[in-house]
């Protein structure tokens, strides 16, 4: 496990996020989503503090942040790509899209690529099934997307 | 007291308000079959997060099963526990179960004690319908602990017991659907956790999950080496618990008996832990002593209350949660090492046989006695004071290996001197025995008169405070 050094103004800011909620163990939730909003992720450090601050055991927080696909224990890359497999997607072939930019940029769903420049993940419909299947990259949506064409789209950033 | 009125298989009974369908059929007669529920009667906890699904029972008027376990008597119910409907669920819940579970019984740790393998057997099982995928999780092997998730049911009564009962919060369900599992924060290994070696989770587990770590075949390498001379201490629990392991009544004495069964084992000696128990004894009643005494004539820095340190699952649980309080424990070793710190010293001396050796086997009631004997403070240059510990069980797998009829046996005295104790070292088993033995120790010490009355009940039991005058 790759240890992260939070820098002291962060760790009052955590503290704070676990003070608003009254360092209620019950509030664990609320504390993660302000947590993750804060960093962009979950780190191990961070799930220490809060269950320090909340009292709660480390392997409890650790339960929750891995049981909701919400939550993320690895930073988001620069640019990253979320495939929807909605209903209409999946059926117009999503998977096959996914596959392709597992295959590319040698990653699971979930996942960052080594250099920190692309995060995939996977997500339930952005209310474009009219352009199925749908990528969306940072705030760029991609539609009607053949797995020929992730090769392509990648080749833009 | 409320109560409520009901059938069970057309029986009418009558229960407390709040008693499950489980628990109320058991009244009667009726054991319903269940896997993950869990009842500490001693403690008066349940687990009961109705997963397994396998008590199942069909109340009239509802369109669903209900589990047992966690339905809850009303008025008037009609319950039905055995009709094709149920036993057919029963069933097919199991076959579930069992199509993600390895077919490795007979070479199982659990096989005999194992409750799916009960059940399974309870529900005749011959087949399994289901096939599917099979979950594969790294396994994980702590010097005390064994963990197998491979075997894991998702009962969850180790969650329940580590973080409710234990509060040492270890446990805990992680991922989600297929992927769950339990396992310590960030799936690291137990040696890595703040895991106290406690057991309890191992004592729950209904399946080959949780083992403990088996020795005995190291014991064995020991005893057949020729160069070694083989050393065994045994705790104070294991007379008491040995016995049952060849069909006697539970807590039947079996001292004289385990002692002949040792030596026909090969053990050069055998001795006793209770002779270490009364040196701890020795050595916390001076500690207590000594340090009331400074406080008494001013000292601020003296540490007070003095905390016992026999135990090495109470003491990684003060290291890891209140790591600034390590220096209120005594500073005296758990009988265990100083049982094996004197065998290598000065048995090993008057024998003639060199540390290196002498193997020190001990047999112990406590899982946290296997991670003890391997922490780096008890040893000598690599060398360990204890070299294993086995439990009880462990000891009766080897009596049964070597194909020694237990029963049958003649009593045999333990060997000197280090199978001579007092009583003060036989009451450590109890709450609050060992500070009991300590007070002994240093009314002696301080007054120079011998104690007419010896016992200081007061102290022993269940309350936070307990008080004792002399």
């Amino acid at each position: 496990m790759a240890s992260v050094k939070i820098p002291d103004t962060k760790v009052q800011e955590l503290k704070a996020i676990c003070q608003k909620f009254r360092n209620d163990g019950s509030e664990l939730i609320n504390v993660l989503h302000g947590a993750q909003e804060l960093f962009g992720y979950l780190p191990p450090e961070v799930q220490e503090i809060v269950a320090d601050e909340l009292n709660v055991s480390l392997a409890h927080v650790y339960g929750v942040v891995t049981f909701y696909s919400f939550f993320s224990m690895l930073p988001k890359g620069k640019h990253p790509i979320s495939i929807c497999m909605g209903t209409a997607c999946y059926v117009r072939g999503a998977e096959k899209v996914l596959d392709e930019f597992k295959k590319l940029l040698k990653v699971k769903v979930g996942e960052t690529t080594p250099d920190g420049k692309y995060s995939l993940s996977c997500l339930r419909c952005v209310g474009a099934c009219g352009l199925a299947p749908v990528v969306t990259i940072g705030e760029r949506v991609y539609g009607r997307v053949a797995a020929g064409d992730v090769k392509k789209i990648l080749g833009e950033y | 007291m409320d109560i409520v009125k009901l059938t069970i298989d057309d029986k009418t009974l009558v229960v407390e308000k709040g008693t499950t369908l489980l628990e109320a059929a058991k009244t009667i007669g009726i054991n319903i079959p269940s896997l993950c529920y869990m009842k500490l009667e001693d403690l008066n906890f349940e687990n009961k997060p109705g997963g397994c699904r396998v008590c199942v029972v069909e109340v009239e008027g509802r369109r669903n099963l209900a589990p047992a376990c966690k339905t809850v008597c009303e008025e008037g119910m009609k319950v039905q526990t055995h009709t094709v409907r149920v036993v057919n669920a029963r069933r097919t819940v199991m076959e579930l179960i069992l199509s993600d579970h390895p077919a490795e019984c007979l070479t199982c740790a659990k096989s005999g004690e194992c409750d799916l393998q009960t059940v399974a057997q309870k529900l005749g099982i011959r087949e399994i319908h289901y096939q599917g995928e099979q979950s594969h999780y790294k396994g994980d092997k702590s010097p005390a602990i064994i963990r197998d998730m491979d075997k894991c049911i998702m009962c969850r009564r180790c969650e329940t017991v580590c973080n409710e009962v234990q509060t040492v919060g270890v446990l805990s369900a992680i991922n989600r659907g297929f992927e769950a599992v339990v396992a310590p924060a960030f799936e690291m290994d137990l040696d890595h956790s703040t895991c106290t070696y406690c057991g309890q989770c191992v004592a729950v587990c209904p399946t080959g999950a949780l083992t403990e770590r088996d020795y005995t075949w190291k014991v064995i390498e020991a005893l057949v080496d020729p160069t070694k001379t083989v050393v065994v201490q045994t705790a104070p629990a294991v007379r008491a618990a040995l016995g049952e392991s060849f069909g006697m009544e539970p807590g039947t004495l079996v001292t004289g008996k385990m002692v002949t069964a040792l030596r026909k084992l090969g053990f050069d000696y055998v001795f006793d832990t209770d002779f270490a128990a009364d040196l701890t004894i020795m050595e916390e009643g001076a500690e207590i002593l000594d340090r009331l005494s400074k406080h008494l004539s001013g000292d601020k820095e003296v540490k007070l209350p003095i905390l016992t340190s026999c135990c090495p699952g109470w003491v990684s649980f003060l290291e890891h949660n209140f790591a600034d309080m390590k220096d209120v424990p005594s500073t005296a070793k758990s009988p265990q090492q100083m049982f094996g710190a004197i065998a290598k010293s000065y048995l090993a001396k008057k024998l003639g046989v060199k540390r290196e050796d002498m193997v020190v086997v001990s047999v112990m009631p406590c899982l946290a006695k296997k991670y003890e004997c391997t922490r780096e403070e008890f040893s000598v240059n690599g060398d360990p004071d204890v070299n294993m510990s086995i439990s009880t069980r462990e000891l009766a797998q080897l009596i049964r290996n070597a194909n020694i009829d237990f029963k049958q046996l003649t009593d045999e005295e333990f060997d000197n001197p280090m199978g001579e104790s007092t009583g003060a070292s036989v009451i450590f088993g109890t709450t609050g025995g060992v500070i009991e033995a300590a007070v002994r120790t240093a009314y002696e010490l301080y007054t120079k008169k011998e104690l007419k009355k010896v016992d200081f009940e007061e102290l022993r039991g269940m309350d936070g405070i307990r008080q004792a005058t002399g």
